[in-house]
């Protein structure tokens, strides 16, 4: 009999063990809460991840799916018991480590069973073999390549460089802990008498709702702490990511305005909470009409969703040069289209979990975040009180990619341990994190692009209208951020361009790697290849005799001096390109099957940092007496690698190796603001700042030897070497005097890139550093079912200066198996697809081979050169993979994703 | 209504592994529910977890095994995908084994059973089909005894089987396939692994010198419950069995099935796609490929 709480036994990583707990409860809950084994990550509770993946006398499975009654007599192993006492266990971490298998991490626990599983039966398996066992675990951040790379190369691992010099393939320097499962992520770590919070949710779009009797309801469920509603919020009720535009109630005031925004708190015991059937809390709702269109809220009869933002228009973004309509008029071949996408999730691995605790008169926020100072502040004012008097923790972030930008659990845990005085974590569950957090906007677009005889571009014409939701979130950023870009890297003399975000009763649309610009990349991109075929030109070429270079103004009439690679990334493109369109033509023109090979290209560029605003990021570090550099790095790691890469271009900077520094934080009581990770800013922003402060500690060290500024610096234990001209001078750094902090030297340097703002016309000089590249698409479209494969991507990309080129490639890479989802499965559909069986995002069997070239045309900006990448690598993809679908069929899709139905339907209307 | 009604006090729950099928009768005659590779139910379940009472028959020796036994093959119910994969059978079975390797994925496989795809009922589900294909039956226990079903009488409709509430499906029984069968399975979705098929068929061909003597298609996810399609089955019957086949289909012969419109693909799209991949399936057949994803 196992119906009572007496436990099972199992042998758990190869010790005799007794799992204590209901017999019917998820091995995974267990595991993580009773046996502290929380490398089990838990994704979904739904078989639809893999992130729970445990190996069960030798087999994967999924341990949300066992009860823990299964589990008796058996064999459980997790990441915990994978000893690097096993040479092949201890390989295959190592080559993880070398070839950036692990990027955020949240998959990694599970990736490495998975394929212990397959080695031991097999250990130099093939890349089918290794894409079967991988098939169930879903990884949103590498691509699935560096994965593939590292189990194929696990026999015999790469060497992997130790210094890390700028330029160097270091591993990241977080990754042990990643590949170990001791990395803490938001959900991995509470105190042991926290409470546990869970939001009330609207089932409705839009309505009215009265709350009922929370005090009866307190009382006649026992375990139930307390019950927090919107009257029980000290401060404002009210955040959001752009002050000017905070909108977002934490909890809502008697009217809901999207499905899944929070109504109630109840905050109690954890297993009683988790048992909570939410839908008879006591609430009733009164069901409003939503307007859930862009025709609907933008038709002149609709309700405002806000009293102050009339028409529902959030803002508008525009960017006017030359005249327009004169030079379309004029243009020897006009094209224009229409397009459409949808609403995108992030799926991270990571639903938003974390822990709060009150500390005297402070408030203590453990989450994961990608911008620990702005939850600061919004968190102060939610709570009422000084911005000082919040600490913000983040936790290693199992996936952002943009949601985690704006707060999700924090101002919940906060407002419940702060009234408790006790502390309180809280994780979303895979349902209500797809609810609630932020999406990419859809969108729907309309475009019309002219060229002369030669084929130069003349004129562009964009409107843009983003649904960006019930609240204003980051829908400023994309009205403002896309007539911008809309033009692409390319030079167009007369263009106007326009974008509005408007408000629906739908959730928040905000930042999504990219903010809009891959959605008008995707409009922009294809009408040029329409063009090239207008006037006969190859698309490759049309692009390089466009592509802007230094000294042309870009739209908004910036003029760059340097760091503008564009044309060298198309250039470099050249002979894939040739080689890629002459074999897929030939096997056209002999298919007689169902397939059809199709190539396209397509090019983007972005705009590192904030728009014409002020982005500042700090960066504090200084020598202990001990001859260590603690380097306060605040730049959030959201699996990106900024904790590597900063360290690399501080340490090169100071001139010594990355093994002298100790990486500290981020944590905002001793990191300085690094700004949020976003907006592709932390290699050139913060590293800048960490190049600053390099530099200044460098100068100062050096003085102590009165050196030259060539000199050698070597930091031994309590000791600094310098060795120059006038030969070596070894100082003992314990007989020098410290500082309250007690460092020898300390510097903190700060670096806000220059920009000016956009006048009325949108002109101005938004960024100071642009990053660009083009990418090749190579696919394979079932012209019976509408199936497209992509076969290959080939990606240019101009980096300026590629710190760590395996951390860039992963971010590439990365960022092309989200433009592969944008373009071929994902979108999200309120109430429809709040899992990951109805949301689709790529598996390891979606994603191609991805060559990555690297291009290095340094910004006279960057630090060592270098600008970011993060967001550029998911915009071209989905365009390249649309144009050469439209190669293979001829069929031109304008709405994304590009679905088997849709597919066929487009390839179907072209019959006559 | 008043808050303690909404909050009735609960029983806890129970979960047994019983010893032996009888016991598990027991239990299932007291109200339990069936509880095997967990991937359907622990889904259900949602973020609260379990809640009633279960009863574990993914140990029990009546369930388990594959066993060929006086002209049939009997497959115990709660034996796993990753078993049926693994398994030596006729070529009649490749479909299902194909079927096998494209349930979820690994970590699916090797928990979830027969019994439990056919007893969720989901009309995606990828073990149907093949199963429709070799006239499979389903033999049904309880403490009343012991009752087949042909499987195509079992499911009754979208989520809904035959199966009575003190019942667990003992076994799967296919009669041992004609010597020339061969078989094929070919499944549609938007991504490769771990994914709810948009369309998906099983194709049954018994061959014999050189000419399709009886044909078996079932096609699954475009009709409430998987089905056989008889006059595509007549249509391919007698004929040679030589590249170019499946162009003998039309649509009219898929006229029986009545897909829907979902999150995945228009009913319309479906029809097309189960034309489209039956006459593959029957192409692949020939050649004696087992199939997978498309």
């Amino acid at each position: 009999m196992l119906d009572t709480a007496q436990g099972v036994l199992v042998t758990l990583n190869g010790a005799p063990a007794r799992l204590q707990g209901p017999a019917s409860q998820r091995l995974s809950y267990n595991l993580r809460e009773s046996c502290g084994l929380t490398g089990v990550k838990v994704g979904c509770n739904a078989g639809d991840c893999g992130a729970c993946t445990v190996l069960i006398d030798g087999e994967p499975a999924c341990a949300c799916l066992v009860t823990v009654s299964q589990a008796e007599g058996c064999a459980i192993e997790t990441v915990e018991g994978l000893s690097d006492a096993d040479p092949l266990i201890a390989r295959l971490r190592a080559s993880f480590h070398a070839e950036g298998a692990a990027q955020c991490g949240i998959c990694t626990p599970a990736a490495l069973l998975a394929v212990v599983a397959l080695l031991r039966r097999n250990p130099q398996p093939a890349e089918a073999q290794i894409m079967d066992a991988l098939g169930g675990v879903l990884c949103r951040c590498t691509g699935y390549r560096a994965i593939v790379d590292a189990v194929a190369k696990a026999h015999a691992p790469e060497i992997a460089p130790k210094h890390g010099a700028v330029g160097s393939r270091l591993p990241r320097l977080d990754g042990a802990r990643k590949l170990s499962g001791a990395e803490i992520y938001g959900a991995d770590e509470w105190p042991a008498d926290a409470l546990t919070a869970r939001a009330v949710r609207s089932p409705h779009a839009h309505a009215e709702f009265v709350l009922g009797d929370l005090g009866a309801y307190l009382a006649a469920t026992p375990g139930l702490v307390a019950i927090f509603t919107a009257r029980d919020v000290p401060g404002d009720n009210r955040f959001g990511v752009i002050p000017a535009f905070a909108d977002q109630p934490v909890l809502a005031e008697h009217q809901v305005q999207f499905r899944g925004e929070a109504v109630a708190l109840v905050v109690g015991e954890d297993a009683v909470i988790q048992a909570l059937d939410l839908s008879r809390f006591p609430v009733s709702y009164k069901s409003l009409p939503a307007l859930t269109t862009l025709e609907a809220a933008l038709a002149a009869e609709a309700p405002r969703l806000h009293a102050n933002r009339p028409g529902n228009i959030l803002t508008r973004g525009r960017v006017v040069r030359g005249g327009v309509e004169a030079a379309l008029a004029a243009a020897h071949v006009v094209v224009e289209g229409s397009f459409e996408t949808g609403f995108v999730e992030h799926a991270y691995i990571e639903p938003e979990a974390g822990f709060a605790r009150r500390v005297g008169d402070r408030i203590e926020v453990q989450a994961c975040t990608q911008a620990p100072y702005m939850d600061r502040d919004d968190i102060a004012k939610i709570i009422g009180i000084a911005p000082g008097a919040v600490r913000i923790l983040p936790t290693a972030v199992g996936g952002g990619f943009g949601a985690k930008l704006d707060l999700s659990v924090q101002p919940f845990i906060a407002l419940a341990a702060w009234k408790l005085n006790r502390p309180v974590r809280m994780t979303y569950s895979r349902a209500e994190s797809m609810q609630s957090t932020t999406k990419r906007h859809p969108s729907r677009i309309r475009a019309k692009i002219g060229a002369n005889r030669d084929g130069r571009l003349t004129a562009m014409d964009f409107e843009a209208d983003f649904n960006t939701g019930a609240y204003a979130s980051w829908g400023p950023t994309v009205a403002n951020r896309v007539p911008v870009h809309a033009s692409g890297p390319y030079f167009i003399p007369n263009y106007r361009a326009q974008a509005c975000a408007v408000h629906t009763h739908l959730v928040p649309a905000g930042a999504f790697r990219g903010f809009g610009v891959p959605q008008s990349a995707l409009a922009q991109e294809q009408l040029f290849d329409e063009l090239a075929l207008n006037l006969g030109l190859d698309p490759l070429e049309f692009r390089i005799l466009n592509a802007l270079e230094v000294g042309q103004p870009t739209v908004t009439g910036q003029v760059f001096a340097d760091g503008m690679g564009f044309k060298r990334c198309l250039e470099a493109l050249r002979p894939r390109w040739r080689a890629a369109r002459t074999h897929a033509e030939a096997f056209n023109a002999s298919a007689a099957g169902s397939f059809r090979r199709g190539v396209g290209v397509a090019g983007m560029w972005y705009g590192c940092g904030n728009t014409s605003l002020s982005n500042p990021s700090t960066i504090r570090a200084g020598l202990r007496p001990d001859g260590r550099v603690a380097l306060f790095q605040g730049a959030v790691d959201i699996g990106q690698g900024s904790n590597t890469v900063i360290s690399q271009i501080f340490a090169d900077a100071l001139g010594v190796t990355v093994a002298a520094l100790d990486v500290l934080g981020a944590d905002t009581d001793m990191t300085p603001d690094c700004g949020k990770t976003s907006a592709s800013r932390q290699t050139f922003v913060t590293g800048n700042a960490a190049a600053k402060a390099g530099a200044a500690m460098r100068k100062r060290l050096l003085r102590l030897a009165n050196a030259g500024e060539d000199a050698a610096l070597e930091l031994a234990p309590n000791a600094l070497v310098i060795r120059g001209e006038g030969g070596e001078t070894r100082i003992n750094l314990g007989a020098l005097p410290v500082n309250a902090a007690g460092f020898v030297v300390e510097c903190m340097e700060t670096y806000d890139p220059p920009t000016t703002p956009l006048d009325a016309d949108g002109q101005g000089e938004p960024y100071a550093v642009f990053g660009s590249g083009a990418q090749i698409a190579e696919v394979e479209v079932d012209i019976e079912l509408g199936r497209v494969r992509v076969t290959r991507l080939t990606c240019a990309h101009d980096v300026g200066r590629a710190i760590n080129p395996t951390l860039v490639e992963g971010q590439i890479a990365g960022g092309a198996a989200q433009g592969l989802g944008l373009a071929l499965m994902e979108e999200f559909i309120p109430h429809r697809s709040e899992n990951l069986h109805n949301y689709l995002i790529p598996t390891i069997g979606d994603m191609p081979p991805v060559d990555c070239i690297l291009i290095e045309d340094p910004s006279s900006e960057g630090p060592f050169g270098a600008k970011g990448i993060g967001e550029q690598a998911l915009i071209p993809t989905a365009p390249a993979i649309f144009n050469a679908i439209h190669h293979a069929t001829g069929a031109r899709l304008t709405r994304a994703p590009a679905t088997p139905e849709r597919v066929r339907a487009a390839i179907e209307a072209l019959k006559p | 209504m008043h808050t303690n009604e909404l909050l009735r006090a609960k029983a806890p729950n129970v979960f047994v592994r019983p010893a032996n099928l009888e016991d598990a009768l027991d239990r299932l005659g007291a109200g339990a529910r069936i509880f095997a590779g967990g991937t359907d139910v622990m889904t259900t379940a949602g973020e609260a977890g379990l809640d009633g009472d279960f009863v574990d028959v993914s140990r029990l020796a009546e369930l388990s095994g594959i066993v060929r036994t006086g002209g049939e093959i009997r497959i115990g119910g709660a034996t796993t995908w990753a078993a049926i994969s693994a398994a030596e059978l006729p070529p009649a079975f490749d479909a299902l084994k194909a079927a096998a390797r494209e349930v979820g994925s690994i970590q699916i496989q090797n928990r979830a059973t027969v019994a439990g795809n056919l007893c969720n009922a989901s009309p995606a589900a990828d073990g149907v089909p093949p199963l429709l294909a070799l006239d499979a039956e389903v033999e049904l226990a309880s403490r009343r005894g012991l009752r087949r079903l042909p499987l195509a009488r079992f499911i009754a409709g979208p989520r809904r089987t035959e199966l009575a509430a003190d019942e667990v499906l003992r076994a799967v029984v296919c009669p041992t396939p004609p010597g020339g069968m061969r078989s094929t399975f070919l499944k549609l979705g938007a991504r490769r692994y771990l994914v709810i098929s948009i369309a998906m068929v099983a194709v049954g061909l018994e061959i014999e010198g050189g000419i399709v003597k009886a044909a078996r298609l079932a096609v699954g996810a475009c009709s409430p419950v998987a089905m056989r399609l008889p006059a595509a089955e007549a249509r391919l019957a007698n004929k040679p069995a030589r590249g170019g086949l499946g162009a003998q289909l039309n649509i009219a012969d898929f006229e029986d099935l009545a897909p829907i419109d979902d999150v995945r693909a228009s009913a319309d799209y479906r029809r097309a796609a189960a034309l489209t991949l039956t006459r593959r399936a029957v192409e692949l057949c020939i050649c004696g490929e087992s199939g997978g994803a498309v």
